[in-house]
């Protein structure tokens, strides 16, 4: 292996090791949510015709644990790192930024995969699911993936605490995820909410999965990938100079 | 070759007094226009007091910190420039005694051999436990092992890569006995093998017996810097030592170096020995178990010290 192949080897070992807490416990998160939303709304609500409304909430639901999990995994090992001290390890060594960016952000796609791969295999006991157009599916889930893994690369590098990357995680990147239209198509609101979740870069991600699976999708697949490529590409190149420039972990 | 270099190298902090009542943006200087060349196959030493400045020296040559002016290279590669080339010929041991939670050591040298780029280390690795009496603790994870024993994994990941130049920053603060001499003759080995040492330490007879060459660090400047030999030479040849119950006289104790019980005074002749036990005997007081000895560099090290008592600077100054 070379060197950033071994520091993304390391970073999902890292995830690896704790699957239970950080595999297991996302997917059974997305499970109960599904079970009681499922049970309370399935007669009441219909998005799409012939979509029933669990089948509607799993992509959705898949793809959120999906964003949540790859945040977590780069935000929480750099934390650490910097916490502990240990990150003197990987600033001692050769690795380039370019190679931080990768492995990081690498890791972050795996465990989001792997996590949203486990919401699917969970949800075959829930309701049948249609597989309209697998190659959004995918891209929708490698981009979406990405992204947050490097929002998360971010996180880590600016917070200094735990406290700092907890109130990120919970002040902007759950509203965002829970108001992106997981559990409703964005058709179903006022119109002011509407405009709103447009600038949404969630709802893209999510909407752009979901017609992955039904076909059917609030907005464009190309314009929710034109969004979220274009977000990645924004991310990735804010990340990309905190790393080169070593902000707060090369003083 | 030189091994080790730093030419006319500063660092500035912002300074934390001014962040508020300083609106001008006060600097401290860790580092003062340090220039200091280490040629390879040296042990040198780098002493100095808390603060003077020898953690952000190796953070600099380490590229942990970014100097603020001036250039240092590991063997001509820059620091800043050639990092990739300077890091794979250092391998430095932090103070701090860090470790990563999640791994066992084996991993965890595995791990570290692999950010080098290097593949099927296992026979340096177990040379590497060995040496280190590390061996029967190499499926221990992290948190299972002692300070002592953690602190030799330290050890152990910053030679992973076999690096040509070895840095050890403080390696035996809180280690016992028994590992600091496992450590030493480890590490005075790979001194012979051709390896290059820089080492800081707060314990000077450890950096007498080890090194070559030591350079004293003050407030961020270079206030000594010779052969071991040449330095103990330049020092008063003798000190008196004895032990007293009683408190001394203020006129005698401003000369005295003071460790509890024991009094030292450095002494150059007989004359000068009998005129301290005299004095000691006009205060009324008894000394007892007195004895002559050589200096050495803990006396060097609080004379050089004490000369340089005048040159705090760099702190607040505007620049």
């Amino acid at each position: 292996m070379t060197g950033w192949q071994t520091l993304l080897y390391k970073e999902s070992l890292r995830f690896w090791k704790v699957a239970f807490q950080t595999i297991a416990g996302p997917v059974l998160t997305a499970m109960l949510y599904l079970l009681i939303f499922g049970h309370a709304l399935e007669n009441h609500v219909k998005v799409y015709d012939k979509i029933g409304y669990t089948a509607f909430l799993v992509p959705g639901l898949a793809m959120m644990s999906l964003l949540q999990n790859a945040f977590a995994n780069s935000s929480s090992s750099l934390i650490m790192s910097k916490v502990m001290g240990n990150l003197v390890f990987l600033l001692l060594t050769p690795l380039s930024y370019v190679h931080w960016f990768v492995a990081y952000v690498g890791a972050a796609v795996l465990r989001g995969l792997v996590v949203g791969l486990g919401v699917f295999a969970v949800s075959v006991f829930f309701t049948p699911l249609s597989l309209e157009a697998p190659l959004w599916i995918v891209l929708f889930a490698v981009m979406g993936a990405a992204l947050m893994g490097t929002l998360g690369l971010i996180a880590g590098l600016w917070a200094e605490k735990f406290d700092q990357l907890a109130a990120f995680q919970n002040f902007v990147i759950m509203p965002m995820t829970f108001l992106s239209g997981v559990f409703y198509s964005i058709h179903s609101l006022p119109p002011f909410w509407q405009s709103v979740s447009s600038f949404n870069p969630f709802f893209y991600m999510i909407d752009g999965f979901r017609y992955g699976f039904f076909g059917v999708s609030d907005v464009s697949p190309w314009l929710s990938f034109a969004v979220v490529g274009s977000t990645l590409a924004l991310v990735s190149l804010i990340a990309l100079q905190l790393l080169r420039t070593g902000y707060k972990i090369r003083s | 070759m030189t091994a080790i270099s730093f030419q006319s190298v500063s660092k500035a902090y912002p300074s934390p007094k001014s962040s508020k009542s300083n609106a001008s943006g006060g600097t401290f200087l860790a580092l003062d226009g340090v220039s200091l060349d280490i040629q390879e196959g040296e042990f040198f030493g780098l002493l100095g007091p808390n603060g003077a400045g020898k953690t952000t020296m190796i953070s600099v040559l380490a590229g942990l910190t970014r100097a603020t002016s001036g250039k240092v290279s590991v063997l001509g590669h820059d620091v800043q420039s050639d990092f990739a080339a300077a890091r794979r010929s250092l391998g430095v041991v932090p103070q701090e005694l860090v470790f990563d939670p999640f791994f066992n050591v084996r991993e965890l040298l595995r791990i570290q051999s692999g950010y080098f780029g290097i593949k099927n280390n296992g026979a340096w690795i177990d040379e590497l436990l060995e040496s280190l009496g590390l061996s029967d603790k190499a499926n221990a994870n992290m948190r299972q092992l002692s300070g002592g024993m953690k602190r030799r994994v330290l050890v152990a990941q910053a030679l992973v890569h076999k690096p040509p130049v070895i840095v050890l920053d403080e390696p035996t603060a809180g280690v016992d006995v028994e590992l600091r001499q496992t450590l030493w003759q480890f590490i005075a080995k790979l001194n012979r093998e051709g390896h290059t040492v820089l080492l800081t330490t707060h314990y000077l007879e450890e950096a007498e017996a080890l090194c070559g060459r030591i350079a004293m660090l003050k407030t961020g400047r270079i206030v000594a810097l010779d052969k071991t030999s040449d330095l103990l030479k330049a020092a008063s040849s003798n000190v008196l030592r004895f032990k007293l119950d009683a408190e001394l006289p203020k006129e005698l104790a401003d000369k005295a170096r003071i460790t509890g019980r024991i009094v030292q005074f450095p002494a150059n002749d007989a004359l000068e020995i009998e005129r301290y036990l005299a004095a000691v005997r006009e205060a009324g007081l008894v000394a007892h178990d007195i004895e002559i000895r050589k200096a050495d560099l803990e006396d060097v090290f609080l004379d050089v010290m004490a000369q340089n008592k005048g040159s705090v600077h760099g702190v607040g100054a505007a620049v």
